[in-house]
């Protein structure tokens, strides 16, 4: 178990970069604590993986280090830096059974028959692989290989830290729910620092407990599942965590308020503190579609809208609007009404964000 | 068998039927013909039954040549197959210059005609001219491929080698090129030495060109015939006389047609039944239980 720290870390696969749109990975300077589970999230070409593949060791960077409990390890193997990994398709060795291929880290590392014996029950019995243990790694379905992948990730209990690379892709989204439960009592247990990289933004907020969120090559936020939702400190977290994502518009600035189309909306004091000048960059206006409220027009701080759709999801409606030429999408709970003729929506100041070239403002 | 409309699918496979017949299957039933006949002459030929077949099963010179060809066989895939293997490994990876020039290097021998290569060995191993028997002079050793059996029989070995060595390497390479890279950076962090990289991830994984490089190398290497005849011409004595050179002695030689037929079936008998043996071995290996 190792805390990770990134000093200056940065990677770029041309050899003399220049723009920042050359790094996969731009400078980045944080420290992941121990034992915790962190995703990765972001689509792709972000530049997770690289990330990751730094983490592990697999690449070296270009740029900065990398430090395990204050150990600089930018140039360590995957081996000298005990970390365990799981890919994004099953790797088994075919000619091995699944105990064989459980026990293969460990033998490799010469630990003791029955250490290795035990380890590989454990982990078989918290995968479901004990039934399996005897038969030939080369004839299970997709899913078990994956498991017996996971595994081997698993059975060394002194592991610095184990690495996930979207390890469910191949999983039927059943068996997915599952392992993903699995993993996480498995870290519980365990307490195991993890770091799961996934473009699915459900996968990284029910696995970890801070997720990081990544965007063209930059770390846009890290925070915890409850942090990126309510307070996105970039227009890309709050479009890609959510579904839908965050409504935006631009806006311009006036005394304490954001003028969209010359509509006056309030703003919170730290925004209009923190804006200081207003001008310079370009401001847009945020707002979770779960945080405007959908009103009548005559109550006090709604502005009039035209209500163009409603889609009802079951448990919940995505009202589709109109403010002059912006869409906006308002979620309402299923015994709401919406009114036909006279709607209007109402911006909590509280949740309404403001950004600057697509970085908070407050 | 009930509807008519399918038993017209049979014609769909008249093209197919006629050719290999024409191809495989009427020149066998020829051969068949003459190895049950005595053959004088056209239109001179009269019934003798096994009789053949028991000339060749007894015939001393055939059993020299099919132990010297056994030999032979083996020692080429006990050299090949490990070094073509070794060749792939140390083969450079990913599209670059490097690679364009290694594999255009390896495939240079596989295009040359075999009496070519045969030439080019016959010239190369003077002693007066030849670069290789030179330089073996030069060094004092007394190398004469023409009347020493020993370096006849390695001379030939050695050609081999280098003609189809190429062969193997580069379907190895090609087995070798299809692994994921994941495999390699999971063996990594599995802490898997090189061997166990080889023996777990490589090995398996180029089971399948293996199985097609060792049947080839052994079928053509068990009917050689080119290289050696230009070479050796299958001497000193009978050292480097091998199956097919002994068959095209008796048959266009001697022309003992009848038994010359019967020795080619025995002869095909004999690649079918060590063909199917590795088959059978290679697929199991590996395959473990079998359910």
């Amino acid at each position: 178990m190792a805390t990770i720290q990134f000093d200056n870390l940065g990677h770029s696969y041309h050899p003399h970069p220049s723009k920042p749109e050359d790094y996969a990975l731009r400078r980045l300077s944080q420290e992941w604590e121990d034992g915790k589970a962190y995703a990765l999230l972001g689509p792709s070409g972000c530049g997770k993986s690289t990330l990751l593949n730094i983490i592990s060791g697999l690449l070296v960077p270009s740029e900065g280090r990398v430090l395990f409990d204050g150990l600089d390890v930018t140039r360590c193997t995957p081996e000298e830096r005990n970390i365990a990994q799981v890919f994004q398709f099953p790797v088994i060795y075919d000619t091995m059974t699944v105990y064989e291929n459980l026990a293969f880290p460990l033998r490799n590392r010469k630990v003791p028959a029955a250490d290795v014996d035990r380890r590989v029950r454990q982990v078989a019995e918290a995968l479901d692989l004990t039934a399996d243990l005897k038969k030939r790694a080369q004839r299970l379905t997709p899913d078990a290989k994956q498991k017996i992948s996971m595994g081997r990730g698993l059975v060394r209990s002194d592991v610095a830290a184990i690495l996930f690379d979207e390890p469910l892709t191949v999983i039927d989204p059943h068996t997915k729910w599952i392992l993903r439960r699995k993993l996480r009592q498995i870290h519980e247990e365990y307490r195991l620092t993890m770091i799961y990289v996934t473009h699915d933004q459900v996968e990284a907020l029910t696995f970890a407990d801070k997720v990081a969120v990544m965007y063209e090559g930059a770390m846009v936020q890290l925070g915890t599942p409850q942090e990126l939702f309510e307070n996105p400190e970039h227009t890309f977290v709050g479009y890609f965590i959510g579904s839908p994502g965050i409504n935006l518009m631009p806006c311009t600035l006036g005394n304490d308020h954001a003028l969209v189309d010359g509509i006056a909306i309030p703003l919170p004091d730290r925004a209009m503190s923190s804006a200081g000048g207003r001008v310079g960059g370009k401001f847009e206006l945020g707002i979770r579609p779960e945080f405007l409220e959908l009103t009548r027009s005559g109550n006090a701080g709604a502005i009039p809208v035209q209500v163009t759709g409603v889609d009802d999801l079951g448990t919940s409606k995505l009202a589709t609007v109109r403010l002059n030429s912006h869409t906006l999408k308002v979620r309402l709970s299923e015994e709401q009404e919406i009114p036909a003729l006279d709607a209007a929506i109402r911006f909590p100041t509280r949740w309404t964000k403001l950004y600057r070239d697509s970085h908070l403002v407050g | 068998m009930d509807k008519v409309q399918d038993n017209r699918a049979w014609f769909l496979i008249i093209p197919v039927f006629l050719i290999v017949a024409f191809s495989a299957v009427v020149p066998l039933m020829t051969v068949v013909n003459y190895s049950v006949q005595e053959i004088f002459g056209p239109g001179q030929t009269f019934f003798v039954g096994t009789e053949w077949f028991e000339a060749v099963l007894k015939d001393e010179r055939l059993h020299d040549a099919l132990v010297r060809q056994i030999i032979y066989s083996l020692a080429v895939l006990a050299i090949e197959i490990p070094l073509g293997i070794l060749i792939a490994l140390g083969m450079p990876g990913g599209r670059s210059a490097k690679t364009s020039l290694t594999l255009v290097l390896l495939a240079l021998p596989l295009l040359i005609p075999f009496n070519v290569v045969g030439t080019i060995w016959q010239i190369f191993g003077r002693g007066d001219i030849g670069l290789l028997g030179a330089t073996f002079r030069a060094i004092g050793i007394d190398y004469n491929y023409t009347n020493n059996s020993a370096h006849a029989w390695v001379t030939v070995l050695v050609m081999d080698v280098w003609h189809w060595t190429s062969l193997v390497a580069l379907l190895c390479y090609a087995g070798l090129q299809s692994i994921p890279p994941a495999f390699y950076q999971a063996a990594k962090i599995d802490g898997a030495s090189k061997w166990a990289v080889f023996r777990y991830i490589q090995l398996p994984k180029m089971r399948g060109v293996l199985i097609i490089a060792v049947l080839l190398r052994f079928m053509d290497s068990f009917m050689i015939y080119t290289e050696p005849f230009v070479l050796t011409g299958g001497g000193p004595g009978n050292s480097t006389t091998f199956l097919s050179q002994y068959l095209t002695q008796m048959a266009v030689g001697q022309f003992d047609i009848g038994k010359a037929a019967a020795f080619s079936i025995v002869y095909f008998l004999i690649v079918l039944l060590f063909s199917f043996i590795f088959y059978t071995i290679i697929t199991r290996t590996g395959e473990g239980e079998k359910k």
